[in-house]
């Protein structure tokens, strides 16, 4: 083999193996976005509506989340199952009917705004069964905002002495303590939307805000309107 | 000044390949240095169980181990390398040696060498590496700044990102120009045979490519979410990966203080006979402002690392206000480092720009004594300038008009250096080869940088700058236009001399033109986008500025493109061509191009006795008036 | 062959086009600088962003238009190896340089200075004690950054707390911005406005908008994952119209401001260190 056809060779070799690096790197970026997962849609005479059934728990468990089985995590229900996906899409110009069941225990607001819901169809969010307004800030676990559509709606949380907690998650409502949240909002034009919990629960962090917090697949994610 | 002769070697017997894989090398470092990262993780373990740190059990991470597993990890490579075999040595009373020096072959660029040859080649190509892994990062941001609202990565992925392409930038960049060229060529241009501390040399690099590594490594780690400035509090809340970020810059920070003393001491004490301080080649004058710079900034960063890697394993509260710390205090201390940082970046490109004038203008360095206040002015000044990046942070308002007058000053010996350049620009005979180009088109990047420094630097207009693309297009204008224009320059410069052998014209010059003006194109918009209101690091921004994004992103790949022809003429002419170049093609009178290539292992048989500076370019003018002759300094 | 005077030559470019340029740029440009006329401090450093830009043309013509000139005037003939004249430096020049570039930075940072403090700070944030305080009547509004929203506070109005910046023209507004958790920063982009959110922290930064219009609110210290998604729109809206608004947002969220903490500049919620 020539001098020429080595180093051709070995050239070649190593621009392959960049490429292959760099290819390897850039879509392991590029994937790093969660799956998202649509809300249930319905169509009725008075337009369009959607569902969509998420669950708040308190610990992710390593069957949800294998990284980080000790973090505080959102799932959604997708054809009959709990999934970890924080991304929902959900039609445009539409009504939005939100349930939400909170396994989780109290953690507390660090801004006591947050405790009145705002942004719902009727201004009030129902809390096991009762239309409320604004709930006791300390009772907080969790809350669905969307800021950018102006909904803020607080999730209280289940009391220290419940008999039967959920240990870890995925949570079934028809075995463990919980309380059942729901509310409506209206979507307006197409866009990608950011919502996010204002609960300091991300635990271990500093001012409560990180780690699930500010993790996408926790306790933050996208609302796709559509 | 003599040149030398080759110096003759034996010829070193020809050991069994396991043989010479046993022994202090770069694979025995990488296993010691993995072994180095279990163990610290072992004891991290330990310390962070269940019950001591407990909010380390929540949060599932435990930033003892990482840190400890980083830094027994960075020993273990240290020592496979070989560095803990001289100080052992000395220990045991044997006497000094140099001898890690001789060894022949590409081995040596793949170990522990003490010839400061060597190690300068061996930045060239490190820096070069992890500068390729920060431009991909680059790539990726543009390609996500497509769209207003994200679209291929996360946001917590599009903060790494920003963050690793910022950070591994700065770090690399620090020692883009001290690295490579100041350790090659400094020792030769003022006569002496080695650097002052040729080990500490050896131990710059090793450290900077283990910082490097553990940079890229963040991204197991969940990456960081601050940026480059790694501010606090947001520093403590991140997550795992921010750890690599403090490993990476107390490293770097531990490499720039040491080649800066490094620097010093061989330009202080090893000029050879007749070098005086007024004879000393601008470029030398420049590393030494820098090295000044470097010595008494990067303690402070190692010092703030360190406070924040106790913020976040054992719970004190240097930067969180609930604890009785403060957020300014981090921004201080971190902008104290910082600025001064920013001037290391900027000098060498300077020396560069001065020392490559002379030879393609045909003409003396105009303005020498001019040149040098104008740096060791910046050097100075630049300790005083920091708060200007807390100018809306709240900071006492009183102190505002000070830094505002200090951060406008230093704009004076910085013009000192476009007026030398200007006049060695005057009645020139220029020939403009690729190092050429590259020193001018320094000069319009830095002209349009520093321009734009003098507005941030006025408070009021601060006040919609600040935060914005706008200091994006600033920093990028002085650090890209600037010292990354003037280390290509370098590069074409220098190559034929550490190598002997010669860079494809047209592809450099294809390269030059094509970067020249995607650049521009690239950060020129910029400007309009900071103004129009859209903040840095940010992956969602106002629809109606997609269109400026696009164009920008688009001219980032061009950009991204020019560098892969500059990968392709080096490939071309260093590996395959090889066509040998001339002893002196670019007929510089410096010292390092009267030397045979390639430079001797000791450079001179003889040190070289220095009866003037290296411009002794230029036809003497006849004293009309005012002009000088051309003996006398100015 | 005789030498064209080229100091001559280059100095009569040079003057021709800064008497050009210069004047297009201010007249062209000016308008259409940033942030704007929404507020009486943006209007001020519209003039003041003209006023640097003025000052910049002559320099940056200077620097371009001589490499442009030396580029093609003081060249090497083709495959020539002429030297130039041996000129190592030229005392009148670098004195007078010194001199001119000393007096132009000197200038700046004096003007600097004067429009900052008449401004009132000029829309930045001034930290607790400003320097120079408007006398009058001044509205307080009172910044809540948290991550990853701003919540506004009007403690002259029972200390509600709303989720957009509503505010009346002509009236000159005192913020004061401050953090919950880590450093974020206020920027209302056409009022001229950017004051960094710390905890603990009080920032105060004057505003009196002039326009009715809408303004953007962007975060512009990165704060964590949703730092980009940090912005809202704010209005200037006129008196009457302010006033039916704040007592409106009084009775909506009167449910939130029965359980929110008293007004404070600063606020340490807990979790103060770490959550969990």
């Amino acid at each position: 083999m020539s001098l020429f056809v080595k180093k051709l060779l070995g050239v070649g070799a190593a621009v392959a193996a960049l490429g292959l690096l760099i290819g390897f790197y850039v879509s392991s970026w590029a994937s790093s976005f969660p799956k998202s997962v649509a809300a249930t849609t319905t169509t009725t005479s008075t337009g369009a509506s959607s569902e969509l059934t998420l669950e708040t728990v308190g610990t992710s468990g390593p069957k949800v989340s294998p990284v980080h089985p000790d973090w505080v995590s959102y799932l959604v229900k997708s054809q009959g199952r709990w999934v970890h996906s924080t991304i929902y899409t959900v039609p445009a110009n539409s009504v939005v009917h939100v349930t939400i069941y909170q396994f989780d225990s109290p953690t507390g607001l660090r801004n006591p705004f947050m405790a009145q819901v705002q942004g719902t169809i009727d201004g009030t969010a129902n809390i096991d069964g009762k239309a409320v307004s604004a709930i006791d800030p300390e009772e907080a676990s969790h809350t669905f905002a969307v800021p950018e559509l102006g909904v803020f709606v607080p999730l209280p949380g289940v009391s220290e002495e419940a008999k039967h907690p959920c240990e870890a998650g995925p949570c079934e409502p028809s075995t463990s303590d919980h309380r059942t949240i729901t509310f409506s909002f209206r979507t307006g034009k197409k866009g990608r939307y950011h919502w996010q919990c204002f609960v300091p629960c991300g635990a271990g962090f500093i001012a409560g805000n990180g780690g699930a917090m500010q993790t996408l697949g926790y306790m933050d994610g996208y609302l796709d309107v559509v | 000044m003599t040149t030398t002769t080759e110096s003759s070697t034996p010829q070193p017997t020809q050991r069994p390949v396991w043989r010479r894989l046993l022994g202090f090398n770069l694979l025995t470092a990488v296993l010691l240095g993995v072994g180095g990262y279990y163990l610290g993780w072992f004891i991290g373990r330990q310390i962070g169980f269940e019950g001591s740190f407990h909010y380390q059990t929540k949060s599932d991470e435990n930033d003892v181990a990482l840190l400890l597993a980083y830094f027994f990890g960075v020993i273990g490579f240290l020592i496979g390398l070989g560095f803990a075999n001289y100080p052992l040595s000395r220990m045991l009373g044997r006497p000094a040696s140099l001898r890690e020096k001789e060894g022949e072959g590409i081995g040596r660029y793949f170990g522990l060498c003490t010839d400061h040859k060597v190690v300068g080649i061996q930045y060239l190509v490190g820096i070069g590496v992890f500068i390729f892994v920060g431009a991909v990062n680059a790539m990726l941001i543009r390609a996500e700044l497509l769209h207003p609202t994200p679209k291929f990565v996360g946001p917590e992925q599009y903060l790494s990102l920003v963050g690793m392409h910022g950070t591994m930038m700065m770090g690399m960049m620090t020692s883009g120009i001290m690295g490579p060229f100041a350790n090659y060529f400094v020792p030769i241009m003022i006569g002496a045979r080695r650097m002052a501390f040729p080990r500490i040399e050896a131990l710059t690099f090793w450290l900077l490519m283990a910082a490097g590594f553990i940079l890229t490594s963040t991204i197991f780690f969940g990456g960081f979410p601050t940026g480059w400035t790694g501010y606090e509090p947001l520093n403590d809340q991140a997550a795992l990966g921010m750890d690599s970020y403090i490993c990476f810059f107390a490293l770097v920070g531990i490499s720039m203080a040491l080649l800066g003393l490094n620097m010093i001491a061989t330009i202080m004490t090893m000029r050879a006979p007749g070098l005086t301080w007024s004879r000393l080649p601008i470029f030398v004058w420049s590393v030494f402002a820098t090295a000044i710079l470097m010595v008494l900034a990067a303690p402070m960063l190692i010092a703030t690392l360190l406070m924040a890697a106790l913020d976040r394993t054992i719970d004190t509260s240097f930067f969180v206000a609930g604890g009785g710390g403060s957020s300014y205090l981090f921004e201080n201390l971190f902008w104290f480092f910082g600025h001064p940082e920013v001037y290391v970046l900027a000098l060498p490109g300077f020396g560069i720009v001065l020392e490559l004038l002379p030879v393609f203008t045909r003409k003396p360095l105009w303005g020498y004594r001019l040149a040098v206040s104008g740096m060791l002015g910046v050097t100075l000044l630049s300790f005083f300038v920091w708060q200007h990046h807390l100018f809306v942070s709240g900071i006492n308002a009183d102190l505002r008009p000070f830094y505002m007058l200090s951060t406008e000053i230093i704009s004076i010996p910085t013009g000192f250096i476009f007026l030398c350049v200007m006049g060695t620009l005057w009645k020139a005979r220029s020939t403009f080869t690729v190092p050429m180009l590259f020193c001018l088109g320094w000069a319009f990047n830095f002209l349009i940088g520093g321009l734009s420094g003098v507005f941030l630097s006025d408070t009021p207009s601060d006040t919609d700058t600040h935060g914005s693309f706008f200091v994006m297009a600033h920093f990028h204008y002085t650090i890209v236009g600037g010292l990354v224009f003037t280390f290509f320059g370098a590069i074409y410069y220098w190559v034929p001399k550490m190598t002997g052998l010669r860079f494809n014209e047209r592809l450099a010059k294809a390269h030059f033109w094509l970067m020249f003006v995607a650049f521009n194109s690239t950060f020129m918009p910029l400007f309009v986008l900071g103004m129009k209101g859209m903040p840095r690091r940010v992956s969602s921004y106002a629809p109606n500025l997609q269109g400026l994004n696009v164009w920008v992103s688009i001219s980032a790949f061009v950009l991204g493109f020019s560098m892969l022809i500059f990968l392709a003429n080096v490939v071309y002419s260093l590996i395959f061509v090889r066509l040998r170049a001339e002893a002196n093609p670019w007929r510089s009178k410096s010292t390092e191009w009267q030397l045979p290539t390639p430079v001797p292992v000791n450079n001179f048989e003889q040190i070289p006795v220095f009866d003037s500076d290296p411009y002794d370019y230029g036809t003497p003018v006849a004293p009309i008036g005012r002009a000088q002759p051309a003996s006398a300094g100015a | 062959m005789s030498e064209p005077n080229h100091g001559r030559r280059f100095a009569l470019i040079w003057l021709v086009a800064t008497l050009i340029a210069t004047p297009l740029v201010v007249v062209l440009l000016g308008p259409i600088l940033p942030p704007g006329n929404g507020s009486e401090q943006a209007s001020g450093k519209v003039t003041d962003n003209t006023v640097l830009l003025a000052m910049a043309m002559p320099v940056l013509l200077l620097v371009v238009i001589y490499l442009i000139y030396a580029v093609i005037f003081f060249r090497q003939p083709k495959g020539g190896v002429l030297e130039g004249p041996a000129v190592r430096g030229d005392s009148r020049i670098q004195t007078t340089w010194i001199i001119v570039t000393s007096l132009l930075v000197l200038t700046l940072a004096v003007y600097g200075t004067v429009r900052l403090e008449a401004g009132y700070g000029a829309g930045s944030g001034s930290g607790p004690s400003p320097v120079t305080v408007p006398s009058g009547p001044k509205l307080p509004v009172q910044v809540i950054a948290q991550q990853w929203k701003f919540t506004f506070r009007y403690p002259t109005y029972g200390g509600v707390e709303t989720p957009h910046l509503v505010l009346p023209v002509n009236q000159m507004v005192e913020l004061h911005v401050t953090s919950l958790d880590v450093i974020h920063s206020f920027w209302a982009i056409q009022l001229g406005v950017k004051a960094d959110a710390n905890p603990d922290v009080d920032n105060i930064a004057f505003v009196k908008p002039t326009k009715l219009e809408s303004f953007e609110v962007r975060c512009a210290e990165l704060c964590g994952i949703w730092h980009g998604a940090m912005f809202d729109y704010g209005h200037v809206v006129s008196a009457s119209a302010f006033n039916n608004w704040i007592h409106q947002q009084e009775v909506t969220f009167a449910p939130a401001t029965k359980v929110l903490p008293p007004y404070s500049t600063t606020y340490l919620p807990e979790p103060t260190r770490r959550g969990g």
